[in-house]
């Protein structure tokens, strides 16, 4: 299974949840978990997801992610999971 | 499983902290570039770092946008270019071939900096070596990626002071040539003592000849987290500040070997060695000289100083080599003066001076680095620079190095820009007092005797 995780910080508003999972849907990504939780006041959602069967690559999904989160006023990232398990896991 | 937090810890560091990879370095060898015609020589080298590192910025581009870390910087370290050039080269000016050669390949495969106009000489020069040394002003001049370094000492060796004063004259050289560009070629010339093979840092890097034919090694930074890591333990003792650079350091490297394996994988290149040094860049909040500050000095080069970042680059080595079994190169904080805001405050504010920063390449990862001084310092002078230097490094079987500026045309208290990650610097006096007559000495300063461990 190759996972990713996906970020969402800033400002709550309504529909970032359904926005993000519309877009997974329609690209094939499946989520595995999702956690949030205010930080400083600001919202913040992490998703990890499975992108194996994925149509489009991680580098593709985080750009159009990063997009989607600018129409929104949030920053929205995509990253492969390894940078965070090689840094937090022994 | 990953947590939010830590997570946002990671993206944190990248986001505010400046965390990055610093470097891809790919290390090439052009041994088998060896010809006696010269133009076959510059033919093959072309062919094979064009062929190698096709794909190189590429692969390093994808990383950073797969894993959402910034790759700054994509690298070329090949074979010292007087064991490639020596049998071909009759004169400077096939070398300067050569050199063109190497910046026109840098510039193919789209690579910011080539290291490796090199020469290693630190028990005695060939003709070759010699010749290659006496042409790096005009190859530096009429090229704009190439770097080029020169080793004149080692523990094992001792230190050659021929080529230590040969040096001091082609420091002096290469800024007069490219003296309309405030000097800039001196920013890519290094003088070493022990310098390392695998190097993957500029201007210092060169692919050692004990190294196979192609080699990935990564250079990770990352002042800014080790300096927002210490904040929050203010006033807190000795052991929980080194264990805090220790745990940021192996944080850190972790993150390197994840990107050299990766980058390693995809260019089909074995990987070579972690280099996780502290690289300052000018921007606000990557400097090592914060470290120091939050670490309690009012400026860098105040007493306790050269204390300060002992500790420091000893902590960076510990976490580093506990989070990558092949750590190398020069692991350890770098403390260039241009590219490190915080240094430059210290040497504007009189709290640094050349002296403090030699006390302090005593105990950091390199040496003098990134220093302007006057234009109209002597040769002889520089070449003393460097003898201490070399001494430094020698005695104490640590890499050092000399990488100074000696801006034509300027004086001390004048500014010099050299733009990008080589920053700006304050010209900083030197010692005017003469040491030509030790200078002039010809021949070796033998080697130390504590390096006869046989």
């Amino acid at each position: 299974m190759k996972k990713a995780i996906i970020t969402v910080v800033g400002q709550d508003t309504v529909g970032i949840i359904a926005r993000v999972c519309t877009y997974l849907a329609d690209n094939q990504v499946n989520i595995l978990n999702i956690s949030q939780t205010i930080i400083d006041g600001y919202f913040n959602m992490m998703m990890i997801t499975d992108i194996s069967a994925a149509t489009k690559d991680v580098a593709e999904i985080s750009e159009d992610l990063k997009e989607l989160g600018k129409g929104m006023g949030l920053v929205i990232r995509c990253q492969l999971e390894d940078i965070f398990t090689s840094m937090h896991r022994i | 499983m990953i947590n939010i937090f830590e997570v946002n810890e990671t993206n944190k560091m990248i986001d505010q902290e400046n965390l990055d990879v610093r470097t891809i370095t790919m290390g090439i060898s052009l041994l088998d570039c060896v010809d006696a015609d010269i133009d076959v020589v510059c033919e093959k080298v072309y062919a094979k770092i064009t062929t190698l590192a096709k794909n190189l910025v590429k692969t390093g581009e994808d990383i950073s946008a797969e894993y959402g870390i910034p790759i700054v910087n994509k690298r070329i370290s090949i074979t010292p270019a007087a064991l490639v050039g020596g049998t071909a080269c009759k004169t400077t000016d096939d070398f300067v071939k050569l050199a063109k050669t190497l910046d026109k390949a840098a510039k193919e495969v789209g690579v910011n900096f080539l290291g490796g106009y090199s020469a290693l000489v630190s028990k005695g020069m060939t003709k070759a070596d010699e010749l290659l040394i006496r042409s790096i002003p005009e190859a530096l001049a009429c090229t704009e990626r190439v770097c080029s370094s020169v080793n004149v000492g080692s523990t094992k060796t001792g230190i050659n002071m021929d080529a230590v004063r040969l040096m001091g004259e082609m420091v002096k050289a290469t800024a007069e040539a490219t003296k309309e560009q405030d000097s800039l070629g001196c920013a890519k010339l290094v003088v070493f003592c022990n310098a390392p093979d695998d190097n993957p840092f500029m201007a210092g890097a060169f692919h050692g000849v004990t190294e196979a034919d192609a080699i990935i090694n990564v250079g990770v930074s990352g002042p800014g987290v080790v300096k927002y890591a210490l904040e929050q333990v203010r006033g807190e003792n000795f052991e929980v500040l080194c264990e805090t650079i220790k745990k940021t350091a192996f944080k850190i490297t972790r993150v390197g070997q994840l990107v050299a394996q990766e980058a390693s994988r995809r260019l089909g290149v074995p990987f070579g060695i972690i280099d996780l040094s502290l690289a300052p860049t000018p921007a606000i909040g990557d400097s090592v000289a914060d470290i120091l500050e939050e670490i309690g000095l009012e400026h860098a080069g105040a007493p306790g100083t050269t204390a300060a970042l002992a500790l420091l680059n000893d902590q960076v080595k510990k976490g580093g080599v506990m989070a990558s079994s092949y750590v190398g190169g020069l692991s350890g904080a770098f403390i260039p003066v241009s590219e490190d805001q915080g240094m430059i405050n210290a040497v504007n504010a009189g709290a640094l001076t050349i002296e403090k920063l030699e006390a302090m390449t005593c105990v950091c990862s390199v040496g003098l680095d990134m220093i302007a001084i006057p234009g109209d310092t002597k040769a002889t002078t520089i070449a003393g620079i460097i003898a201490d230097e070399a001494a430094i490094g020698m005695v104490n079987q640590k890499t050092t190095a000399v990488r100074v500026i000696p801006v034509i045309g300027k004086g001390v208290g004048e500014i010099v820009e050299f733009g990008g990650l080589l920053g700006y610097a304050p010209i900083m006096p030197v010692n005017s007092f003469s040491c030509d007559a030790f200078v002039s000495r010809t021949g070796r300063i033998p080697a130390p005797i504590h390096s006869f461990k046989n």
